[in-house]
This record gives C-alpha cells, sequence and structure tokens, in this order.
C-alpha cells in the first residue's frame, strides 16, 4: 500500500508548493500556472485532451513495437557475428548523438505529416536502449550454461534458442521500459516538427494562445501515460518471467 | 533405472591430432596430458604428465586437493578444452558440472530433457521419455516443479537425469553430491551405484570425499597438488553395494587418505 500512498503523498506535497509558489510568487500565470489552473484545464479541456492523446498514445505503442522489433534483430546480429559488432557497433552509438530536432524536418518532407514520420522518430531513439539491453543480456549468459549446451552437443543456433535467449528476456524487457519514457518525448518532437494532431501539436499550439495550463495538463497527461505504461511493463515482466524475480536460484 | 543408452554411433573421438589406434581407444585414455592456463598472473600449469585411463563400464574415481586439475582433466575428456601437450582419447562423453546450472526458466521435466530435446525429439517425447525416471530417483510428484523450488539434492538429481538422459557412453562427474547433506548425500550414492549397475556405463567420478570414491568405484585414482598428476593408485574389489563401515572400506579408505599426503 505504501509502495502507491509514499509517491502520491510526496506528489501531493510538491503540488502544494507549486501551487503556492504561483500565487504568491512574482511569476506570471502564462508562464507557470497553477496546478488548480491545469486541473481545471483538464476538466475543461477533456475531449480535445483525449482525442490527441489517442493519437500520441498510438504512436507511441506502435514506435515502441517497432523498435522493439528492430532492436531486438539488431542485437541477435551482433550477438552472432562479431565482425558485424567490432564494424557497425560504434557507428550505431555515433548515430545516437545526432539530434532528432535535425533529421525530424527531413523525415517530414520524405513521409509527410502522417503515422510514418513518427514511427521512425520514436524507434530510432528507442531503438538504441533496446538493443543495447539486449545485445548485453544475450552476452552476459554464464559461461558454464554454454559449456553445459556443449558438452551436450547443442548446436549454436539450439544454445541460442534454449539458454541465450530466454536468459536476455529480462534485459529485453528492462531496454523496452527505458524505451517508455524516451518514446513519450520523442513523440513530443515528432509531433512538433510537423503533425495536425496529437498532445505535442497541442502543446505548440497552446503556448502562442496564451493556454499555459492547457499545455500543462498535456504534460500531465503524457506523464501519466508512461507511468501506465512502465507499471504494465513491470507486470508482464512478472507474469512471464516469474524466474527472473527469485532472488535466490541459478540464474545467470 | 533403464535410459536406452542410444549410443551415438560415432567414432571415438580423439582431441589432438593422436594416431588413429589411440583413436581406436574404447573407454577412456588420457596419456601424458599438459594443461596450462593463461592468467592474469602469468601461466598456470593445471596438469602436468598426467595420465589415467578407464576401461569401458568401469568406474573410476579422481581424488585430490582443491585445485590439483580435477574440473579440467574431465573437460579433456569431454573435449570442452584440448590439452597442450599428450593425448586425450574418449568414446563420447558428457560432462556433468560442479554446479546444478539447471535453468531457472524450465521446469524439473524439461531441464531433465534438455539433451533430448537438444536432440530435436519433440517436447512431448522428450518428456514422456524423461518422466518414468523421477519415480525412480524419488522426483515424482516435481516434474512440473521449477528449479528454485527444488531442495539442493532434488536439483542435483535432476542434474544427473540429465547428464545420464545425454545418452553418452562416458560419465564425466565433477563432485556430484558435494553440495548436499550426509544423509542425501547417502541416498544418492545409493542411487547412482543402482543405477550404474543396471545400465553400466563409464565413468570417471571426481569427487573429494574419499569414502565415496572407495564405495562407488573401481578403482581410485589419487592425484598430486598441482600441477596435477597420478601418484597412486588403489584397486578396490569388494561387492556391491558396499556399506562405508565395512572394515575393507574403511581400510582402503586409510590408504587412499594416506596417499593424499
Ligand atoms: N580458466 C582458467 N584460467 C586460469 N586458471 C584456471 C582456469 N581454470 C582453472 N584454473 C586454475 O587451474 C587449476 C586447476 O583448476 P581446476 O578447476 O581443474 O581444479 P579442481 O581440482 O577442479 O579444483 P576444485 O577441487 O576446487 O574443484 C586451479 O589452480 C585453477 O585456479
Ligand atoms: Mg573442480
Amino acid at each position: 500500500m505504501s509502495r502507491v500512498l509514499r509517491p502520491a503523498l510526496l506528489l501531493l506535497v510538491l503540488l502544494g508548493a507549486w501551487e503556492a509558489y504561483a500565487r504568491l510568487g512574482s511569476v506570471d500565470d502564462f508562464l507557470l500556472p497553477a496546478p488548480s489552473e491545469v486541473a481545471r484545464a483538464l476538466a475543461d479541456d477533456r475531449s480535445l485532451l483525449w482525442h490527441n492523446f489517442a493519437v500520441t498514445a498510438g504512436e507511441v505503442l506502435l514506435g515502441i513495437a517497432v523498435a522493439v522489433a528492430a532492436g531486438l534483430a539488431c542485437a541477435i546480429a551482433l550477438h552472432f557475428s562479431r565482425t558485424l559488432r567490432v564494424t557497425a557497433y560504434p557507428l550505431l552509438v555515433a548515430s545516437q548523438t545526432i539530434p532528432i530536432v535535425i533529421i525530424a524536418p527531413l523525415l517530414v518532407v520524405w513521409l509527410g505529416y502522417g503515422l510514418a514520420p513518427k514511427l521512425v522518430i520514436i524507434a530510432l531513439i528507442c531503438f538504441f536502449p533496446v538493443t543495447v539491453t539486449a545485445l548485453g543480456g544475450l552476452g552476459r549468459v554464464d559461461p558454464d550454461h554454454r559449456k553445459l549446451m556443449r558438452t551436450l552437443d547443442a548446436s549454436r543456433l539450439q544454445a541460442f534458442r534454449r539458454v541465450e535467449a530466454p536468459a536476455a528476456l529480462p534485459s529485453l524487457f528492462n531496454g523496452a521500459k527505458i524505451s517508455v519514457a524516451v518514446a513519450v518525448i520523442a513523440a513530443v518532437l515528432a509531433e512538433q516538427a510537423g503533425s495536425s494532431d496529437g498532445l505535442g501539436h497541442l502543446i505548440l499550439q497552446s503556448i502562442p494562445q496564451f493556454e499555459t495550463a492547457r499545455a500543462y495538463a498535456a504534460v500531465a497527461v503524457l506523464s501519466a501515460f508512461a507511468i501506465v505504461l512502465f507499471g504494465a511493463l513491470a507486470l508482464g515482466e512478472r507474469l512471464l518471467l516469474p524466474w527472473a524475480h527469485r532472488p535466490e536460484g541459478d540464474v545467470t | 533405472m533403464t535410459v536406452e543408452s542410444e549410443a551415438p554411433a560415432e567414432e571415438p573421438r580423439t582431441v589432438t591430432g593422436a594416431p588413429r589406434e589411440a583413436a581406436a581407444a574404447r573407454g577412456v585414455r588420457v596419456r601424458d596430458v599438459r594443461r596450462v592456463y593463461s592468467s592474469r598472473r602469468g601461466p598456470v600449469v593445471a596438469l602436468d604428465g598426467m595420465s589415467l585411463e578407464a576401461q569401458p563400464q568401469e568406474t573410476v574415481a579422481v581424488v585430490g586437493p582443491s585445485g590439483c586439475g580435477k574440473s579440467t582433466l574431465l573437460e579433456l575428456i569431454c573435449g570442452l578444452q584440448r590439452p597442450d601437450a599428450g593425448t586425450v582419447a574418449s568414446e563420447p562423453a558428457v560432462y556433468m558440472p560442479q554446479r546444478d546450472l539447471l535453468l531457472p526458466w524450465s521446469t524439473a521435466l524439461d531441464n531433465a530433457a534438455l539433451p533430448l530435446l537438444v536432440r530435436r525429439l519433440s517436447r512431448r517425447q522428450a518428456r514422456e521419455r524423461a518422466r518414468p525416471l523421477f519415480a525412480e530417483l524419488g522426483l515424482d510428484g516435481f516434474e512440473m516443479a521449477m528449479p528454485h523450488e527444488l531442495s539442493g539434492g532434488m536439483r542435483q538429481r535432476v542434474a544427473f537425469l540429465r547428464t545420464l538422459l545425454a545418452g553418452k557412453p562416458v560419465l564425466a562427474l565433477d563432485e556430484p553430491f558435494a553440495s548436499l547433506d550426509a544423509l542425501t548425500r547417502q541416498q544418492a550414492q545409493a542411487w547412482l551405484d543402482s543405477a550404474l549397475r543396471r545400465e553400466p556405463r563409464t565413468v570417471v567420478l571426481v569427487t573429494h570425499d574419499v569414502e565415496e570414491a572407495v564405495v562407488l568405484a573401481d578403482r581410485v585414482v589419487v592425484m598430486s597438488p598441482r600441477p596435477g598428476r597420478a601418484v597412486a593408485e588403489l584397486r578396490v574389489e569388494l561387492v556391491r553395494p558396499r556399506r562405508r563401515t565395512d572394515p575393507a572400506v574403511v581400510e582402503l579408505r586409510e590408504r587412499a587418505l594416506e596417499a593424499l599426503g
């Protein structure tokens, strides 16, 4: 119970401090709306928020799915080929330093205002954490387990299927969890680069219209979404990989 | 216990480029083997001048001080390592590691059946072959248990079943009962003994328990401290099953302990 209660309490304290600062401080309402105003915006603009949330949520979910699929494929390829690991891995790291802001407009030119450029941006950003964690998981298999598979005359592929792949699943979940937070940011960036709806678009529109409270409401919706998604992944991991949560035992 | 020993009709394997006649060896033959590990603090000579033979269906126990190269010897026999000098010839051998190494995501039954799955039997067939053995080792009812739900002794027995189901003529057992308490260990020794009598295999059994060696083996090979080599050999010609309290067993045990120094 205190696992829900404590963060909620902390949140309440922080919101209280924010409320007091926004009301008593000298900061303009258009720069920093009070939480109560954000709450009002949440209620008043709920259908607007909901419509745009549905768009962004779809992008995020699909984007993460694409990133996990691509990242997993890439991790497996890197895992099997030393040559690839040596040649392509550094470039992969370097590719992560390219700011999305630079390529986002290009993607819009190429792919238009639809779903495609958003998926590409989200997948590009999430692809890296997934690849790195999955590759780490595949490589961190207990060497004695490898030896065991060898003495049972298992082929390279069988060792992968029976030992390496299952052992790497918890890492894959971790990669997906990390990508949840970045995927939400990526979606906002992508929508701001060129879009006619979505919460990122709504935020971009609200600020010049002095609807700062609405922009904050959109951010609140995004945060809640990220938390729910993260929680769902954590729950899924517990249900699907119960063995990974046992402190005792011969876990790799 | 009957595990069809569908000994793969492979040629006996030589690890080094040993002459053909050595390749035709039956059982296990290790000759004048040297094995050097390179470590950060320089080379470590694990084995030097180590020789050992096991005739088909013979059980040879290997005892020796910790770190004298016993695990190394077994890995050489199983082809998991190559000697730096000397020759190793053996029929196909399966290694039972010191740790049970059960896969935490598989049930006990699937862990035992792993070698069958690796040999591309269907999951159903593999389970059908492994299931009857569970009762014989007192594991009935635990087929669907996950490894963490088993006691150390049960895990070890599942690991032993897995080793048997690999279906190889030579078993290289690395302290299979080391982690068991005294009572469970005696039970485990009893079922290994009866399992081997019902279905003989060539066994190289590494143990630090001299009594266990004398109770189970046809011969006991005593190794020197590192770099390990065989320094003494005792023949155990007593009827089975042997009791540890038997004066003949006690006497042989004392002699082996003396050879260990
Ligand atoms: N991979 C390795 N790299 C470097 N040194 C090693 C390696 N493996 C083993 N050794 C060393 O070689 C020696 C023999 O090791 P080995 O594991 O064969 O001994 P052991 O007789 O099985 O020991 P124990 O009774 O403790 O199981 C030890 O001194 C060990 O430190
Ligand atoms: Mg050892």
